[in-house]
């Protein structure tokens, strides 16, 4: 029952390899022994997933037909609600919180008998590049144990590459799937903005958070993803994805741009030449390379640095120590909410919010936010001439690979350099894939292809010529 | 640099009570950020428009679709585990601190 992907484990259990429940267990004994070491995650749900595995045998041993998802255990990143389960964000404000309802992903994952596993490790609030501002413990990159998995959805994507799940799901704000997921040498996909529910989603930046699937091949990732997208009533920003002919396809009629500010001084020259050498390997496959320019790539980390914490202030006033969290008594509300927020939300967390305040106070709002703002629709346009040209975009996911637990997290900027290659597609809401077309030594290389909105399928039907 | 009055007002905005350490480390945090920024000085956006959201680019016929407005109320058992988040309440009421004196 190792490494096995979404449709090998769905083969076993229509072929009686074997069930559902010993699936599960398998999967739940290994999390018990390997996860001391890469702590990966927060909350293992035994009792649910054991009751959700029983479920599907039953309809197995009565002969029904079963989705593709039944019985196949999946690690739920802890920003996402699993009713009746813990949902803490990795963080001590919301340490005790108890989701009352399912993510509108989860609830579709449970209506074809998924398996939950349990929740996995995050930067607080989904707040950084490494996992390390978790409130309660670092993961590891199950690659090299001294290494960070990448962030923030590493439980996630380090809960795939150790073997602990089929698959997971993660949130990408800002390259918070693609990143970890080339750090960890899985697939990880950032789905176009809309296109999947945020309904459960703990609320981070609302105009860039999506949630999205973290696999081992990319046909799991088109499985995962035509399952949880779609329109819901219960996100106004959600859209039903338009019916594109975007499998059918011959790689000799396709054009890949390669942004010219994509390959900067300072990256890992090591990593340069793993992407240049797989995009030789699609070229060798007589697709067609262009080179393009997106000519404010330079802006695109500062712009998203001004927007993302200033819908992170915004969206973080909601714990106030009343309505549910962590609560401080004092003698009046003011002194309820300084110190709740004080004692609650870690470093990472309280600088994002200051700094939104900031960008968003009385004679800062036009000189930060909206400029911001506005260069963000210069981005766009980028975008927008570039796709007039060619139909996907390859670049690298990350300047480098996984670095050294404590590296970069004393040193804030260094920190959000691990997002220069990734923002941009979260400000335009662009889907986006990373998928592992090598490693240096043990560590794992992503390339990153974005594609045009709506063209999941796409990105990922091309990423399948590097497995 | 940004000084301490400064931090201590958006603190205050932004409801955290901050110790004296915390407001040294985020006045050189906060400093480096700002001058990270400052290549955005650089950009012409004259007679640009700003793009607040990635749907209104892709969906600009649906931008004013709105539901109706009705208040829909949530089943029982879920009303009931909301309130049961809450740290201080009496029966089925949140309990606040008083506001006015």
């Amino acid at each position: 029952m190792n490494n096995l992907t979404i449709v090998q484990a769905h083969k076993g259990l229509l072929e009686k390899k074997f069930s559902a429940l010993e699936l599960t267990k398998f999967f739940l004994n290994k999390i018990k022994k390997q996860d001391k070491k890469i702590s990966a995650f927060i909350t293992v749900t035994d009792d649910l997933a054991l009751s959700q595995a029983k479920k599907v045998d039953r309809l197995i041993s009565e002969d029904k037909k079963i989705p593709i998802l039944a019985g196949v255990p999946v690690a739920v990143k802890d920003n996402i609600l699993v009713e009746g389960i813990k949902a803490t964000c990795a963080s001590k404000i919301l340490e005790n919180y108890v989701a009352p309802y399912d993510a509108t992903c989860i609830k579709k994952l449970k209506e074809l008998g998924a398996v939950i596993l349990g929740k996995t490790n995050l930067d607080e609030f989904a707040m950084g590049s490494s996992t390390e501002h978790s409130a309660f413990f670092p993961t590891k990159n199950p690659h090299d144990l001294t290494r960070v998995p990448g962030g923030s959805s590493g439980g996630s994507a380090a809960a795939v590459a150790a073997d602990l799940c089929c698959y997971s799901l993660g949130s990408d704000t800002g390259g918070s799937i693609r990143q970890p997921a080339s750090f960890c040498g899985v697939n990880g996909l950032k789905p176009t903005y809309g296109a999947v529910s945020r309904y459960g989603l703990i609320a981070f930046a609302s105009s860039l958070d999506q949630i999205g699937p973290i696999t081992k091949t990319a046909e799991d990732a088109q499985i995962v993803f035509d399952v949880i997208s779609g329109k819901d009533q219960l996100d106004s920003t959600s859209v039903e994805s338009p019916k594109l002919q975007t499998t059918n396809y011959k790689l000799q009629t396709i054009k890949i741009g390669i942004p010219k500010e994509y390959f900067i001084k300072g990256m890992d020259p090591e990593v340069e030449k793993i992407v240049r050498q797989a995009i030789k390997e699609i070229k060798g496959m007589r697709a067609k390379i262009e080179e393009i320019s997106l000519p404010h790539t330079e802006y695109a980390l500062a712009v998203y640095y001004i927007i993302m914490p200033s819908e992170a202030s915004a969206n973080l006033a909601r714990y106030d120590g009343v309505k549910y969290g962590l609560s401080k008594p004092d003698k009046d509300l003011l002194g309820v909410y300084l110190k709740t927020r004080a004692q609650g939300f870690g470093d990472e967390v309280k600088r994002r919010i200051m700094l939104g305040t900031y960008a968003l106070s009385a004679g800062y709002y036009d000189a930060y936010y909206l400029k911001a703002q506005k260069v963000r629709t210069l981005i766009r346009h980028d975008f927008d001439k570039a796709f007039k040209k060619v139909d996907v975009i390859f670049t690298p996911t990350s300047p480098f690979t996984a670095f050294k637990l404590g590296e970069k997290i004393k040193d804030p900027v260094s920190m959000y350099l691990s997002d220069i290659f990734t923002a941009s597609v979260n400000l335009v809401g662009l889907p986006a894939v990373s998928v592992p077309v090598g490693s240096i030594g043990k560590l794992p290389v992503g390339l990153q292809i974005i594609g045009k909105p709506f063209e999941e399928n796409k990105i990922l039907e091309i990423s399948k010529i590097y497995e | 640099m940004i000084n301490k009055q400064q931090v201590n007002h958006i603190a205050k905005l932004a409801r955290i009570e901050l110790k004296e350490k915390e407001i040294g480390k985020l006045r050189e945090d906060l400093s480096s950020i700002l001058d990270y920024f400052n290549s955005l000085k650089k950009v012409d956006v004259s007679n640009v428009e700003p793009t607040f959201h990635p749907v209104e680019y892709y969906f600009k016929e649906r931008l004013d679709v709105m539901r109706q407005d009705r208040a829909e109320s949530q089943p029982e058992q879920v009303v009931d585990k909301l309130i049961a988040a809450a740290p201080d309440k009496k029966k089925r009421h949140i309990k606040v601190k008083a506001v006015f004196k």
